[in-house]
């Protein structure tokens, strides 16, 4: 195993270069060059999708896309964060929709028209199925759309890449919630212990121990 | 082979020696003597006493005492008042607690401005990888989850807190489900629970090791339909007060140009969460940037009184390699199915189910006493055998259950379904904070605190999985009460009053400030 600091691998950061010891990520390589980060930086953990980049390594043609404070710099390696842009996101209500399946086509007229070309899923830093998420939305599989999108972490690198304008990420969301919302088995385990709570079931239990001294509630076993 | 590779060899090697090794529980007496020997928040050197204030004579970290005790940023700024925004409800904090008390006052007809130092999401909330507990299985009840709780909290809950968490708990996870959030069903469609550590019952929901980006996701997604104003890039640095003391709204900052924004309000509900950033005591951090405890130190300021403020939760499982990922969540749920902890030699050292605290402890007791394994970096850890999971629970497992676990990893080339990771205590959580009552209203008036940065509810060690229960149920309480409370009352003047009395108590106690915060941002920049 090498240590973070064992040699230094050089680097170009935003069009300027500069040597950075290996083994650490982009985000860390940008604060050892000394560059403040605050737009770019969220959660540092690979889920809320703020550092979203884009970078070329040395033995490839592709401009490539990924996540800041996930990957590790190499030998070569090129990569400015990505600038925030707009990106539409319709506004809906859930409670007022009654058939999900079509209202996509309202909120998402777009997503009829995925031209397959298989972009998104190549920019994807969480190596979602995009596309196949997509079709499922149209064809009305929810459930399998929902599956695919579990990971997005709504970086929106699939955005800018989609020739048909699709904002994929949010078509996911929406085939998600929906799924959630409309389709999945009821929770009647839930809805019972809502009830007892209302109706006072355990409200002379309740009585019995909050009288109780802190000492007997360290040991006392309940039913 | 090297010390490091010949201790992984044993591991992998007496793995399946361990599938049916069983480790008795600690007594709680022998729990008390670990923590107390080994635990960071029993450090004495680590600690000081609050020297003026709410709090005073009252002790925490020497990094949130300085904070405590520093400048406003604002105090020398001749800031005009005049406000650039009024409306009945000002959410401070863009996680889970703020988006839901935002959601929760607008549903109900209140004008809502949402203000966040990142972007709206960008919060611990996202990262919450085990779940959310709720006592709904037929042998569980209410009372089972209370008392749980309350030994994990070493007996110090707030008891109207508490209890009023695991009654409201069904009900919030029902409003999740309601919004589109999907937890994992068992084959037969039932929600799927699990065990976390210190509960005597399975209680845990989940969305995989994604429960907090799946929560915030459907969270945000509802802030923008409901298009309730937002105000992002613009941390909290200030509250405004009237002539009595009440809190009547904030100063922001927009960090863009630099330029301090008024927001006049009937209330504020703060929501900026915690405070691992920090980095008490050295320790790494498994919080999100943003987490600076901003919310303690101008709720402190303010006036209000701070609870617990000396307990802080360091996670037994964050990653001490490799290097880049120090400090990040290796989720409990994967000691619930079967992850074992082991030492040098290989040798089991804890019943991993224990509270985080007692298992922490235990920790950070093998590494001192020489049996922990030095990283190449100079870290010190113990192994967390992940491959078992899979011997134990069938193949396939850590893939399916675990996707956001083995995705971390092999960016490293390790295979966690392969290899052991080595692991050590990370700052995860503040336990106490900003006292609060059950609508979450903290003793200045109008000034409410909601979620992590909020305190009494967890007491002394917080139960995995009650933290993102607490956000929802007391998200909506405060979101709830601040919406009934501005239609009662009028807007009053946006003073900066508070700084005079805290000026004055500051010089009392002989203390000329050299620091401003909240801080906002840890400084990671090398500057050399
Ligand atoms: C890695 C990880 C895993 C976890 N796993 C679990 C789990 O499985 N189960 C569980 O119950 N709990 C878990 N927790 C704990 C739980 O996720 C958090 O305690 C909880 O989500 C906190 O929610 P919050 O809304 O109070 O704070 P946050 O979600 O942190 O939100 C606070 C927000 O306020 C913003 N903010 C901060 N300062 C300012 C300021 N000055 N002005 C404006 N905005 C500001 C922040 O940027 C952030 O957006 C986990 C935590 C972490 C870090
Ligand atoms: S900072 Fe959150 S994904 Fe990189």
């Amino acid at each position: 195993m090498a240590t973070a600091t064992d040699y230094l691998v050089n680097v170009q950061i935003m069009g300027k270069p500069y040597a950075v010891p290996a083994g650490i990520t982009l985000v860390q390589a940008m604060w050892h060059v000394g560059l403040e980060v605050t737009r770019g930086i969220g959660c540092l953990g690979g889920v809320c999708g703020a550092c979203a980049t884009h970078y070329r390594t040395a033995d490839s043609y592709k401009l490539k896309s990924g996540l800041a404070c996930q990957l590790i710099v190499e030998e070569g390696i090129s990569f400015s964060l990505l600038q925030s842009f707009p990106v539409r996101k319709p506004t809906y209500h859930l409670d007022q929709i009654t058939d999900p399946k079509q209202e996509l086509f309202k909120h998402f007229p777009e997503t009829a028209f995925c031209r397959n070309c298989n972009a998104c899923t190549e920019a994807c830093p969480q190596g979602i199925d995009v596309r196949a998420g997509i079709w499922k939305a149209n064809f009305g599989d929810f459930k399998g759309s929902a599956e695919h999108f579990l990971p997005c972490v709504m970086c929106n690198l699939c955005v800018p890449v989609c020739i048909a304008e699709i904002s994929s990420n949010q078509v996911g969301l929406y085939a998600r919630r929906a799924q959630g919302v409309f389709f999945e088995e009821k929770t009647t385990e839930l809805t019972t212990r809502i009830n007892e709570i209302k109706t006072g079931k355990f409200d002379a239990e309740w009585n019995r121990i909050l009288s109780m001294p802190t000492e007997a509630l360290k040991t006392l076993s309940l039913a | 082979m090297n010390l490091l590779d010949t201790s992984k060899e044993a591991v992998n090697q007496s793995r399946q020696e361990r599938v049916t090794q069983k480790i008795q529980s600690l007594s709680p007496m022998e729990q008390e003597i670990l923590v107390h020997q080994y635990h960071p928040d029993y450090k004495k050197e680590a600690y000081r006493e609050i020297q003026f204030g709410p709090n005073q004579g009252e002790k925490t970290v020497h990094e949130l005492a300085d904070l405590l005790e520093a400048d406003s940023p604002v105090a020398d700024q001749n800031l005009s008042l005049t406000p650039d925004y009024s409306v009945d409800l000002l959410v401070i904090g863009g996680g889970g607690a703020g988006a839901t008390a935002a959601l929760t006052a607008k549903a109900m007809g209140a004008n809502v401005l949402l203000a966040t130092k990142l972007r709206l999401g960008d919060a611990n909330t996202v990262m919450a990888e085990g779940g959310i507990q709720v006592a709904i299985s037929p042998d569980d009840t209410p009372l089972h989850h209370y008392l749980d709780t309350l030994r994990g909290g070493h007996m110090k809950n707030d008891p109207a807190l508490l209890k009023t968490l695991v009654e409201e708990g069904p009900a919030a996870v029902q409003w999740l489900i309601d919004i589109g959030v999907m937890f994992d069903r068992d084959l037969d469609g039932h929600l799927s629970l699990r065990s976390g550590g210190g509960s005597s019952k399975p209680r845990l929901l989940r969305c995989k090791d994604y429960t907090g980006l799946e929560i915030m996701r459907v969270l945000k997604d509802g802030v923008q339909n409901a298009q309730i104003d937002l105000l992002e890039f613009s941390p909290i640095v200030e509250l405004l007060t009237d002539e009595e003391g009440a809190c009547t709204g904030a100063v922001l900052k927009n960090i863009d140009n630099g330029r301090f924004i008024v927001v006049s309000a009937k209330s504020v509900i703060l929501a900026t969460g915690g405070i691992g950033r920090l980095h008490i005591q050295g320790f790494p951090t498994s919080n999100h940037y943003g987490a600076t405890a901003d919310g303690l130190s101008i709720a402190y300021r303010a006036g209000a009184q701070l609870t617990l403020q000396d307990t802080f939760q360091y996670h037994p499982t964050g990653a001490a390699f490799p290097e880049p990922i120090a400090g990040i969540l290796v989720t409990e749920a994967l000691r619930s199915v079967g992850a074992q902890l082991l030492n040098v030699k290989g040798e089991r050292f804890i019943n991993e189910m224990q509270t985080r605290d007692v298992v922490a402890a235990s920790v950070i007791r093998e590494c001192q006493e020489g049996r922990g394994i030095t990283t190449p970096a100079g870290r010190r850890g113990v192994w967390l055998d992940l491959p078992l999971v899979d011997l134990i629970q069938g193949e396939g497992t850590l893939k399916n259950r675990f996707p956001n676990m083995v995705r971390q990893f092999s960016r490293y080339q390790i295979d966690i379904t392969k290899d052991p990771v080595l692991v050590y205590p990370t700052l995860h959580y503040q336990n106490g904070g900003v006292k609060v009552d059950v609508d979450g209203e903290s003793t200045v008036k109008n000034l409410f605190v909601a979620g992590e940065a909020s305190g009494g509810l967890h007491g002394r060690n917080r139960l995995m999985g009650n933290s993102l229960l607490d956000i929802i149920v007391y998200g909506r309480r405060a979101g709830k009460a601040t919406a009934e409370r501005a239609r009662k009352t009028d807007f009053k003047k946006p003073t900066l009053k508070h700084l005079d009395r805290f000026h004055q108590v500051q010089k009392e106690a002989g203390i000329i400030p050299t620091s401003v915060s909240p801080i906002l941002f840890p400084d990671y920049v090398n500057r050399k």
